[in-house]
């Protein structure tokens, strides 16, 4: 056979592999959701139903047949489309795309605004998921992400106050991560504590000490409004100027990547950086050795202390920094417990992610999406809005349970090493 | 007593058992608080306690406050000051109110203390607590309101069993998930924890369906009917008195002692919770026990959810939902109450006093200390305590230190006189 004249069985052959099924069906499912948002805006429940369902029965068929990571995720991502899209049909065309509405704002579907306040939720996760995983990858469970991002939070805005100087409040909140860090694994390497004993206490630890100083410092008052330095925005005035535009309207692209927080684009380097670092540097491999077999590590002359020791120093402080751009990068104020479990999720996506930075950022875009899509879902009720925040837990939840696909820890992740 | 810890102590070294097929073995935390247990006795919480209180002592001091002032503000607020038989008038009658608040405290306490400390018994650790406890407030809040004719007794009964089996449930999912598939439990708990809050937040929240019928606007649940509160024993039912689920929480730890220790099942959880491999090869349905464990966990949290929601709270809002924290303390009160039934009540008393004593109801803190501060320096405190059981090989070093300097300052003097003899 001439490699132009292909056979049909070969043809057949290609299409119906489980793998491009199950994507063909993901893509139905979703075709189906889309047409039901605007801009085509069909107001039927039939076309998401009858082509998720499709998506479904191609993902069910090819996760029976052995593609069970893809199937399954097929299946669950049918299921998500037909609700998303019986939602939207059940709501106005003016909810939908209020963006032409400048008396009731935006409106739920803008595709520009709703990329932007995806970057925003999903800084703080990222920030905590790779902080997890110089941890995890090292073998040492963080579980106090949440309170090593809350202190970060604190001690940001503290810093930022007192020394007036947004670099010098990153660089204290920076500090106080780090301090944590240290303390956990002072805890779990020459402890041997259990990780999640330990962590639990960071997470206590940090609630305390930030409540009590932020009433001790602040008082009654709450953190001032105005005159604390805060972290930049990065204004590329150009990318107005690219369609797609509406008249009036900012561009889509300038929406999405016009005004995001210097914190945003520090992310994206640092998850260059981080990926390099990782996969492609000695220093990377001893770390992920020192977590998948220690004993090895140690045999070839690698310290498995002093690397588990600056894994996770170092895990303390790239929280610290997730927290610092919640507190003087997006809301510029701090109130008691204002992670609010982001450390959880970031944990979360780290797990979704398989412990890869690309992985677990593109997790945390997931959950995300999904808290940005919660705040613009509140004229739906407080019950919609309620339960798409925790559809991200939901997901983990499937993820962690191997329907789709499975997540693999490091090796020797939560044990101690014992030196011999 | 401190004759024989010593010698404990020298026949188990802290250090890590054997290495099990091949990689470096980590005890599972039960065998390590076993072993903790074993080597301290209670002189280990106590100095734990002592040590997380003093500090929480320089806390206070450094920030510029009067520490003494502060923490007898704090403990009149717990009311065990009642014991004293010198108060007297007022005073008394405040502090057996105080009293009552901290027992109330406490029975919840005690209840999400022991859920955390059955899954430990089988090397599980249940961070899960607090979902399983929302989710057993929300169901006993949903039986509470509805059936408004059925009798006293029986409404109680059946709110309180149904809670029970609702955390349970919950638990058993993470339980299900780590005997199925091997997901780490506490990722699956805390995701749990997570979806409860958020379910529970929007079943009573605005425009929920356990929400207020009378007034839309508040995001709380009704009222539970008068017939389904629990009969208060000690004080006065208006002003929130202590009720009978004190007693149901103090025989919790009994029932607990009895599984681990007189039962198969118990046998079996305790086996796998020490070596899983070791169990499995013995016979053990190691996947029973783990769902096990977790189901009977999450019904203590469960209750603990009921005994509130029926005892005091009588209905669930989305403040309280956002707040709470009682699961996450139980936790502190497993590990501080080395998981045995007679720990886990004494450090429930403990921090259930120091919930109430640091709580903004407590007016004898108003004058002397900010209670918001106060509030922070609880949580200060339980987290020293986890850190300092977290130090546990520190302790265990110091006191063969001590030993050592012991013997050594025994054997001295012969040493000593040798060069000059």
């Amino acid at each position: 056979m001439s490699a132009i004249s292909v056979s049909a069985t070969e043809v057949a052959r290609w299409a119906v592999a489980p793998r491009r099924v199950a994507i063909a069906g993901m893509c139905l499912a979703a075709l189906g959701f889309w047409l039901v948002l605007p801009p085509v805006e069909l107001r039927s429940v039939v076309w998401p139903i009858v082509l998720g369902g499709l998506g479904a029965v191609a993902g069910a068929w090819a996760g029976s047949v052995g593609e069970r990571k893809l199937g399954w995720g097929a299946v669950v991502v049918a299921g998500l489309c037909v609700l998303l899209g019986y939602g939207a049909t059940r709501s106005s065309v003016a909810h939908l795309d209020g963006a032409f509405l400048t008396s009731s704002g935006p409106g739920v579907v803008d595709w520009g605004v709703m990329i932007g306040s995806m970057f925003v939720f999903a800084t703080p996760i990222a920030y905590a998921s790779i902080a997890g995983l110089f941890s995890e990858r090292s073998g040492v469970i963080n579980i106090g992400l949440e309170g090593m991002m809350l202190s970060g939070c604190f001690f940001g805005i503290l810093g930022a106050d007192k020394l007036n100087s947004w670099p010098l409040g990153l660089l204290t909140a920076m500090v106080s991560g780090a301090v944590l860090g240290l303390v956990h694994a002072f805890l779990a390497i020459h402890m041997r504590a259990d990780q999640i004993v330990g962590g639990t206490a960071i997470n206590f630890l940090a609630l305390g000490v930030t409540g009590y100083f932020f009433i001790q410092v602040y008082g009654d008052n709450g953190t001032p409004g105005t005159g604390i330095p805060t972290i930049p925005d990065v204004n590329l005035r150009f990318l107005n100027h690219i369609p797609p535009k509406r008249s009036g309207d900012p561009s889509f692209w300038y929406q999405a990547f016009g005004h995001l927080n210097l914190m945003i684009w520090a992310l994206f380097v640092l998850l260059v950086v981080v990926g390099i670092f990782m996969f492609r540097t000695s220093l990377g491999l001893r770390l992920r050795a020192v977590g998948e077999h220690p004993r090895a590590a140690d045999t070839v002359g690698i310290d498995v202390y002093r690397t588990r020791y600056a894994a996770v120093i170092v895990s303390g402080i790239v929280a610290s920094l997730g927290g610092a751009y919640l507190a003087i990068g997006y809301t510029h104020s701090f109130t008691e417990n204002m992670t609010n479990g982001r450390g959880f999720i970031g944990l979360a996506a780290l797990i979704f992610g398989n412990w890869r930075p690309g992985g677990a950022f593109a997790a945390a875009l997931l959950f995300g999406f999904f808290l940005g899509l919660a705040t613009r879902v509140q004229q739906y009720g407080y019950e919609t809005q309620v339960l798409v925040q925790a559809l991200p837990y939901v997901v983990t939840l499937i993820a962690v349970a191997g329907v789709i696909g499975r997540s693999i820890p490091p090796a020797s992740v939560g044990r101690p090493y014992v030196r011999q | 007593m401190s004759d024989l810890e010593p010698q404990e102590l020298q026949g188990r070294q802290p250090e890590a058992p054997e290495p099990v097929h091949g990689g470096d073995y980590a005890p599972s935390v039960a065998a390590r608080l076993e072993l903790a247990q074993r080597a301290g006795g209670i002189v280990m919480p106590l100095v734990t306690t002592v040590f997380a209180l003093l500090m929480g002592m320089v806390v206070v001091a450094a920030t510029g406050h009067n520490p003494f002032t502060a923490f007898k503000g704090i403990f009149n607020g717990t009311g065990l000051n009642w014991f004293f038989p010198w108060v007297l008038g007022q005073e008394r009658a405040d502090a057996a109110f105080n009293l009552q608040q901290t027992l109330i405290v406490t029975s919840t306490l005690i209840l999400t203390g022991l859920a955390v400390s059955f899954a430990f018994k089988c090397g599980l650790f249940n961070i899960g607590g607090q979902g399983q406890y929302i989710v057993g407030a929300l169901v006993s809040t949903w039986v509470g309101t509805s059936w408004a004719h059925m009798a006293s007794g029986l409404h109680i009964f059946i709110a309180v069993a149904l809670a029970t089996v609702a955390g349970a449930a919950w638990a058993a999912i993470a339980g299900f998930l780590k005997a199925t598939v091997g997901a780490h439990e506490v990722i699956t708990t805390i995701m749990l924890n997570f979806v409860a809050s958020y379910v529970a937040q929007a079943l009573v929240g605005r425009g929920g369906q356990l929400q207020n019928d009378v007034d839309r606007s508040n995001p709380v649940s009704s009222d539970i009917v008068d017939k389904a509160h629990l009969p208060v024993f000690w004080g006065d039912p208006i002003l929130q008195g202590l009720h009978v689920g004190f007693f149901i929480a103090l025989a919790m730890p009994v029932v607990f002692w009895l599984v681990l220790n007189r039962t198969t099942l118990g046998y079996e959880v305790r086996a796998t919770g020490f070596n899983p491999e070791a169990a499995r090869y013995g016979g053990v349905n190691v996947r029973r026990s783990y769902i096990m464990a977790m189901a009977i966990s999450g019904s203590f949290a469960g209750l603990a959810g009921a005994i509130d929601i029926l005892g005091w709270q009588f209905r669930l809002g989305v403040l309280d939902i956002q707040i709470v924290n009682i699961g996450f303390i139980g936790i502190a009160v497993a590990l501080l109450g080395r998981n045995s039934a007679i720990g886990v009540p004494l450090a429930a008393l403990l921090f259930g006093a120091l919930t109430q004593g640091t709580s903004t109801r407590n007016p004898a803190i108003q004058d002397v200390f900010d209670p918001r501060l106060a509030g922070n320096l609880s949580t200060i405190i339980q987290a020293l305590v986890l850190l300092f059981v977290g130090s546990d090989l520190l302790f265990l070093y110091l006191w063969q230190l001590r030993r050592k300097a012991r013997r050594f300052g025994r054997r001295s003097p012969p040493v000593a006189q040798e060069p000059a003899a």
